[in-house]
Formats: structure tokens, C-alpha cells, sequence
């Protein structure tokens, strides 16, 4: 019996695409001793919500995970050409540097921050995010314990408050660190309070499917934006002050730059730092951790549709679990990331098909 | 005009269950309450107990989501005056049952004489599809609500009289439980000096209820709750409601009728469903049969309705019942379906539609309400006393144009409440909206909702119209 637990807490890394399921999700379905219970089918609908609660939750966190880390960048001294691929990068990896260019004539720190951080018109803006989150949460609060749905509906309520306040314009860094932790709450309490059937699959899905969507992207933009140091350009002192910060920043809007340290034992370089953020299991905003956590549960809420996209998400699993940086770099990051979310984006029209929208 | 006040006989005299709540109140500095009021507000904020109203938008584009308003003071009923009204209620809401499924089948009571056939067969509350159809148990109104006012007779006592059966989509139950809930946890102590009987097993009661109406095929039955959605101005309660019980919150679209049977769409294939409670009015359920342009209802439902494989709860048409040129004639069908007389009083009636009855009420409308037989929620309505000269000339020419769509009451001196205004505390008008459930027996849990108008003087408590609401406590003394 202790090995067995032992044994079910290796990281699911480790074991084979096919080898028996060992998440805590199918645990007790698994285990010979226990007598079957019977679990409820959840509305498709409801489980459409709570997929989106959670990615919306986890797209302002993200959102505000950039925005913060741009702010603190800018806080040091840089080229002013420097300072603007921060900003015009973070537009670009919403892909929302049209709508902005509608509205503003430059780009400049306080518009991004004002467009990305309180503007309801923009679909990705923190406000919007958090409302979205709100309504689906609304739509099926039946479904949801009472404190997730407080933390949401309180997250909504509170966020309205500091822009009202002025949160934004008095100390942008306090509001991001603020968002940051409403979803770390958020998640918490999901995990601490809700039952771990269906509908709690579900947001696990959601968050890890827009996880792994936002570190791909970037990934993908830190890298165009350094392109042409990254592969040979000639190395000055300052051009290596400008990389290390450059890097150090990606690190830290991904809550990585200790992590890199603990890992690597080196200075930053680009090929780690990439190896990190696609290719390392333990570490919990790579992109085969997200996709880990995907494919684990997914086999918990397998239904006799879903045959198709559960493949798709262990292959796309088992390409990362054994793929090797060196390879990645030489077919070239952009395609390979490009082709990563196409998958992912993949994924989600798969499970929408499958369980969300059933005809 | 005198009033009937709930707490006090007379300005010195408080009444025999009020007096502990009294000396507490007495106690608490003036401060105190205001400070527990905000924290009620906020917890209600951040529970997200609120209503929408319709058509308003705010700046962030969501609907505009309101608080009614929570009042701190609760109505207290004397245990002994509950069990009497229980008794009324048990009474009444079971004739209005047999009346049902009477006009629905053989319409005895027409045949006796007892009620023209007018009112009934020419009513658009009068649905024909219901003719001959055998509902579980003959119960049609199984959750009904009955708003219940006191008012003063001339020797400064009080009677309880029925304003209004509300037998299609009552609502307000979830308040009931919120405001007791709130009530315990701002004033803790206030329930070990008293005892209240406790409401928080309506869920339970509820869903026994749902289940016993089941299709008697349906052995383990689903029960499901059906909303129009989250912008429905009832929706926290629908939502509320659906999780109390355990059971799921759908919406039109995720149900769907095959070979006459209703199915929900859930991530693991079709689910059957044998009863839905639905928060849906009749002409939104099914627009094969009923209005075609309705999205929140479910197409076939009244197939499988008929055929006897899901239940409706409340079935449809029970409108014909609650409808206000019906409500006269309820003391009679208690005395015609159940031989008893009744325990609860009506509210004298004037039909506008007799000639005798629409010219004293031509006569006397400036002390007279009159309201819409079909209105609901307080509008369209007069309050005589309350208005103007104009207002009542107007009234006066739309109910001469229309006389059969009007009924006439006395301007009753609802009862008042001590309540917690801007002022201080001041006595405000209240009603009562307790909560019948039908199934194999009729059950209900003590008290039910207290509405409250909160503007001074104000006889309508309608929460779109500013009302607020009270908990309400069945005292043992």
C-alpha cells in the first residue's frame, strides 16, 4: 500500500504516453480495492464555462505577468529603441497591434498599460478578462463552490475598485502583483475546495491549454525581437548588458528567473532559457508541463468522441517529452512555436467539439 | 388611517414577542447598526446576491446587477399565529389544486354554478392544451406563493387577508434563506435569546417535493432547474436554487426532445430528465406550441408533456387560478372542493366587469386601488389615496374603455414594521410571501419572505418599485 502511494506521486513526466493513468484524476477509478462509484455527467454547457472561466482567469494573469515585467524593464536605464520592443512585442503577442494603432496614434508605456490593463473594448485587457471570467462564472455558480466563486466574483468586484482609485497610475507594479496573486487565490481555492470530477477537469484544461498558448507566444516574440543577436552577432560588452537583461526579463514575466538559476547554475543564455520554457517537465509554465497536464486531464473526462483529440494531445505530449533543444534551435524556434500553438489551438476546437458543443 | 403595527400596540406598549428583541435594540448604539448594515451590503455584493434590471447597461457594457435592499429589523410572527396561517394556507393552495385540475377536466364547478364560464374560457390564462390531461398527483401549483398582508380593523386589531396567489413562477424564496443567513451571522446573539424557527431545509423540502412528482415511471428521477438565463432579473435564485439542491441549472439549449422524451446535453451524451422545475413562463416553453419566437424554451416539451414522460413544474396553465378575476371566487371553491370553510381570508372584491360592481367604483376611486386583472409586479395599478387628481382621471377613462380588465379593493392599511431608514427607525408597510410545496403532502417552512416599501408611506413593495425585504421569524415564545 505505501509503495503504491509512492509510486502514484512520481511525476507523470516519467511514465510512457500509454502506461496505465496515475493522475489523481482517475486514481480512485484505478485503484482494484475501491468499489465503483457512479460520478454525474455534467451539462456541456457547464463545462464550456468553467473551460473558459479558468482560461480567462489565467489570461489576465499572464496578461498582467508581461505588462509587469515591461514596466519593471522600463524602470532601467536602456535605449529608448530598447524600451519599445517591450511594448510594441506585448501588442504584438496578443496579436493586437492593429485595434491599438486604432486608437493611439504612438506606442507609448501609458497607452499600452491603459489598453491593456482597463479597457473594456479590448477583448484581452485585464478588465476584460476578469469580467469574463466573472460572467461564465456567474453563468454556472451552481456548479462552482461558494468560496471560487466569491474569489471570482470579489476579484471583479475589487479590480472595478483600484482603477477607480487610480491603482494604475499611482503604482502599476502593486496592481500587476495584485492580479497575480487574485489568480494564484483563484487556482488555490479551486484546488483546495472543489470536487475533482468533470468540472473540475475542465478548468484544469482551460488553464493549461492558455498557459501553454501564452508561453509559446513569448517565447516566440523574446526571440524575434533579439533574432539577429541571438544567432552570431558580433558580442560588445554592451550588447551581452542588453542580453542579460533581455532574458532576465522573459525569465521573470514567467516567474522563472530563480528557477533558471536553481537549474542551470549558469549564466542566461538563450538556448536555456528556451530549454526551460519548452522542454523542462518540473517546471510548472513549460510547455510540456501544460501539455502534461492536458493529456492527464483529458483521460479523465474521455468520453467515446474523444478518442481523436486525446491522441492529438499525447502526441503533441510525447513530441516535447522527447525532443532536444539543439534540434529545436536548428529547425528554428519560430516554426516550431508556430506549429506548437496551431496544435494547441487544434486541442481546443477538439475538446469544444468533443464535450463542450455536442450536436 | 390607522395602521397595525407589528411591534407596537401603542407608542409605548411594544407586543409580547417583540419585547427581548426590543431591550436588545435598546442596547445597541445608533452607530452599530449603521455599520452592520454596510457589512451586510458587502457581504450581499460579494456573494453576488443580486437581481438585474432589464434594459439597463453600465459603463462596462455588463447588465446593471442590483441589491435589494436588506433591512436589519425582522418581522416577527408569534409561533400560534403561524400555525393558524399555516392551516389557511394548507387549505387554500389544496382548492386551488382540485380547482385546476376540475377546470382541466369535467368543470364541475361552472356546471354548479359556482363560477361563470366567462371569466374562465375567455381568459388567455386558460390554456386548452391542458384539457384532459392527467399531471401527477392532480397537482398543478406545485410551488405556489401567497402574498399575505394584516391589516387594522376599528378596534386597532389586526386580520390577515390574501392579496395574491402567485401560482406560476413564484420567487423570492432564495432571499428568505439569504436574509436569515445574513441575520445569523451579523447578530449571532439575537438567536440564542430567541427561538426561530429555522427555514434552511426549504432546499430539502423542495427537492422531496420535485421528486415525488415524478412520472411514475422514473424511478430514480432527474430533476433539473430551468432558467432563461443569467440575465434574468431572477437568476441568483434559479442558480442558487439548482446548487442547494444539487441538481443541474439548465438552459433551453441544453435540453432537447426525442421520441418524447426530454434529454439534457451533457459532456457524456444525452441524460434523461424526468421533472423540470422551470422558472420559464408558459408562452416561453415550447414554440411548437406556444410562442414560435422563444429561444429559451425547448421545442417538443409539450409533447412529451402530454405523453406523460417529464413533469412540469408548475404545470402549464396554472395562470387560470392566480388570475386576479379569479381570486374572488377562491373562499367558494374552498367550500365547493374541500366542504370546509375558509380559514384565511380574501380581500373584498369589485369585479369592474358587473355594472353594479364597475359604478361604485367609478364612484369611490379616489379611495379605491384598483389594479389590472392580469398585472403583476405593481404596475399598472391605482392607489387611490395616493393619487392625484389627473392620475385618477386618467385611470378613470382606460377603466371605462376596458372595464372587464380591472379589479377594485379597498385601500388596505397594510401593516407596519419597524424599519431601518435613513431617518433612524421608522415604521414602514410589509407583506408576507410564504411558500407552499405540494407534492405527496403539502409542506412549507415557517414564516417565508417579508416585503417591506421602503419609502415612507408607500403601500407597494414590489422590489422593482423599491421595496426591500426583512427576515421574517416564527417565534416560540
Amino acid at each position: 500500500m505505501l509503495n503504491e502511494r509512492i509510486e502514484t506521486r512520481l511525476p507523470t513526466h516519467l511514465i510512457d504516453g500509454d502506461a496505465p493513468p496515475l493522475s489523481s484524476a482517475t486514481k480512485a477509478s484505478s485503484d482494484r480495492y475501491a468499489a465503483p462509484m457512479e460520478t454525474k455527467p455534467m451539462l456541456s454547457r457547464t463545462a464550456d464555462h468553467l473551460f473558459w472561466m479558468a482560461r480567462y482567469m489565467e489570461r489576465a494573469e499572464n496578461t498582467a505577468r508581461m505588462l509587469d515585467v515591461n514596466y519593471q524593464t522600463s524602470l532601467l536605464p536602456q535605449s529608448q529603441e530598447a524600451a519599445m520592443h517591450g511594448w510594441t512585442g506585448l501588442l504584438s503577442i496578443s496579436e493586437l497591434t492593429g485595434t491599438y494603432l486604432k486608437q493611439f496614434d504612438e506606442v507609448t508605456p501609458r497607452n499600452v498599460m491603459t489598453f491593456m490593463v482597463g479597457d473594456i473594448n479590448n477583448p484581452s485587457s485585464i478588465l476584460s478578462c476578469l469580467r469574463a471570467a466573472r460572467e461564465n462564472a456567474r453563468a454556472v455558480r451552481g456548479a462552482l463552490t461558494t468560496e471560487v466563486w466569491e474569489t471570482t466574483n470579489q476579484t471583479w468586484l475589487e479590480f472595478n475598485r483600484l482603477l477607480k482609485e487610480g491603482a494604475l497610475a499611482e503604482d502599476p507594479g502593486e496592481l500587476f502583483e495584485w492580479v497575480k496573486v487574485r489568480s494564484h487565490l483563484s487556482r488555490g481555492t479551486m484546488l483546495g475546495t472543489m470536487l475533482q470530477d468533470e468540472s473540475f477537469h475542465f478548468q484544469r484544461i482551460g488553464t493549461f491549454l492558455e498557459r501553454a498558448d501564452n508561453t509559446a507566444r513569448l517565447l516566440d516574440v523574446k526571440f524575434h525581437a533579439r533574432n539577429t543577436e541571438f544567432f552570431g552577432s558580433g558580442a560588445g560588452n554592451e550588447a551581452k548588458e542588453v542580453d542579460f537583461y533581455h532574458w532576465s526579463a522573459l525569465l521573470r514575466s514567467v516567474s522563472a528567473f530563480e528557477v533558471y538559476r536553481k537549474v542551470y547554475r549558469n549564466v542566461i543564455r538563450p538556448e536555456k532559457v528556451a530549454e526551460l520554457l519548452i522542454l523542462r517537465a518540473e517546471m510548472p509554465r513549460s510547455l510540456v508541463f501544460c501539455m502534461d497536464e492536458v493529456v492527464n486531464n483529458l483521460r479523465a473526462i474521455a468520453n467515446e468522441h474523444s478518442h481523436e483529440t486525446q491522441r492529438r494531445a499525447g502526441r503533441l505530449r510525447a513530441d516535447l517529452q522527447f525532443s532536444r533543444i539543439d534540434e529545436i534551435l536548428a529547425t528554428g524556434l519560430h516554426a516550431y512555436l508556430t506549429q506548437f500553438l496551431d496544435r494547441v489551438g487544434d486541442l481546443g476546437y477538439g475538446i469544444s467539439r468533443d464535450f463542450l458543443m455536442p450536436s | 388611517m390607522r395602521f397595525f403595527d407589528e411591534m407596537h400596540a401603542s407608542r409605548d406598549d411594544v407586543r409580547e414577542h417583540y419585547k427581548v428583541y426590543d431591550r436588545w435594540l435598546g442596547r445597541q448604539p445608533g452607530d452599530e447598526m449603521q455599520s452592520r448594515r454596510e457589512e451586510a451590503e458587502m457581504i450581499f455584493r460579494r456573494v453576488g446576491i443580486t437581481f438585474a434590471v432589464y434594459g439597463d447597461k453600465d459603463e462596462t457594457g455588463a447588465g446593471t446587477e442590483r441589491l435589494i435592499p436588506f433591512d436589519l429589523i425582522p418581522r416577527i410572527i408569534p409561533a400560534q399565529e403561524w400555525r393558524e396561517m399555516e392551516k389557511g394556507l394548507r387549505q387554500r393552495v389544496t382548492a386551488l389544486n382540485r380547482f385546476l385540475h376540475d377546470v382541466y377536466h369535467d368543470q364541475e364547478i361552472i356546471k354548479a354554478g359556482i363560477i361563470p364560464a366567462e371569466p374562465i374560457l375567455n381568459n388567455a390564462q386558460f390554456r386548452k392544451e391542458m384539457m384532459g390531461l392527467n399531471v401527477p398527483g392532480d397537482i398543478y401549483s406545485i410551488i405556489a406563493g401567497i402574498d399575505i398582508v394584516r391589516a387594522c380593523n376599528p378596534d386597532g386589531s389586526g386580520t390577515y387577508y390574501v392579496l395574491e396567489d402567485n401560482l406560476r413562477v413564484p420567487s423570492g424564496v432564495s432571499y428568505m434563506l439569504e436574509n436569515r443567513k445574513m441575520m445569523m451571522r451579523l447578530f449571532p446573539e439575537l438567536f440564542s435569546e430567541h427561538r426561530v424557527a429555522p427555514v434552511a431545509h426549504y432546499p430539502d423540502l423542495l427537492l422531496d417535493t420535485l421528486r415525488a412528482v415524478a412520472p411514475a415511471a422514473a424511478n430514480e428521477p432527474t430533476a433539473v432547474v430551468l432558467t432563461p438565463g443569467m440575465y434574468n432579473s431572477a437568476y441568483f435564485e434559479h442558480a442558487f436554487l439548482a446548487q442547494q439542491m444539487g441538481i443541474e441549472l439548465v438552459e433551453g439549449q441544453d435540453l432537447f426532445v426525442k421520441d418524447d422524451f426530454v434529454y439534457m446535453r451533457t459532456t457524456r451524451g444525452p441524460q434523461r430528465v424526468d421533472v423540470i422545475y422551470r422558472r420559464v413562463d408558459d408562452d416561453f416553453m415550447d414554440p411548437e406550441v406556444f410562442r414560435k419566437d422563444s429561444t429559451i424554451g425547448c421545442t417538443g416539451l409539450l409533447r412529451a408533456y402530454r405523453a406523460g414522460n417529464v413533469t412540469l413544474a408548475n404545470a402549464i396553465g396554472t395562470g387560470i387560478a392566480d388570475d386576479k378575476s379569479i381570486y374572488p371566487y377562491v373562499p367558494k371553491m374552498i367550500e365547493f372542493y374541500l366542504g370546509e370553510k375558509p380559514i384565511l381570508q380574501n380581500v373584498p372584491t369589485h369585479l369592474c366587469r358587473d355594472k353594479d360592481d364597475l359604478k361604485y367604483v367609478l364612484d369611490n376611486l379616489g379611495d379605491l386601488v384598483v389594479k389590472e386583472v392580469h398585472g403583476a409586479g405593481g404596475y399598472g395599478m391605482l392607489v387611490g389615496p395616493a393619487a392625484t387628481k389627473a392620475e385618477i382621471e386618467e385611470f378613470r377613462a382606460q377603466l371605462l374603455a376596458n372595464p372587464s380588465n380591472y379589479i377594485a379593493q379597498p385601500t388596505l392599511s397594510l401593516s407596519t414594521c419597524p424599519t431601518f431608514v435613513e431617518s433612524g427607525i421608522a415604521p414602514r408597510h410589509i407583506d408576507l410571501r410564504p411558500f407552499v410545496l405540494s407534492g405527496k403532502t403539502v409542506q412549507m417552512v415557517p414564516g417565508g419572505l417579508t416585503r417591506v416599501a421602503l419609502k415612507d408611506g408607500s403601500l407597494v413593495v414590489n422590489s422593482s418599485q423599491g421595496g426591500g425585504t426583512k427576515d421574517t421569524w416564527v417565534l416560540e415564545t
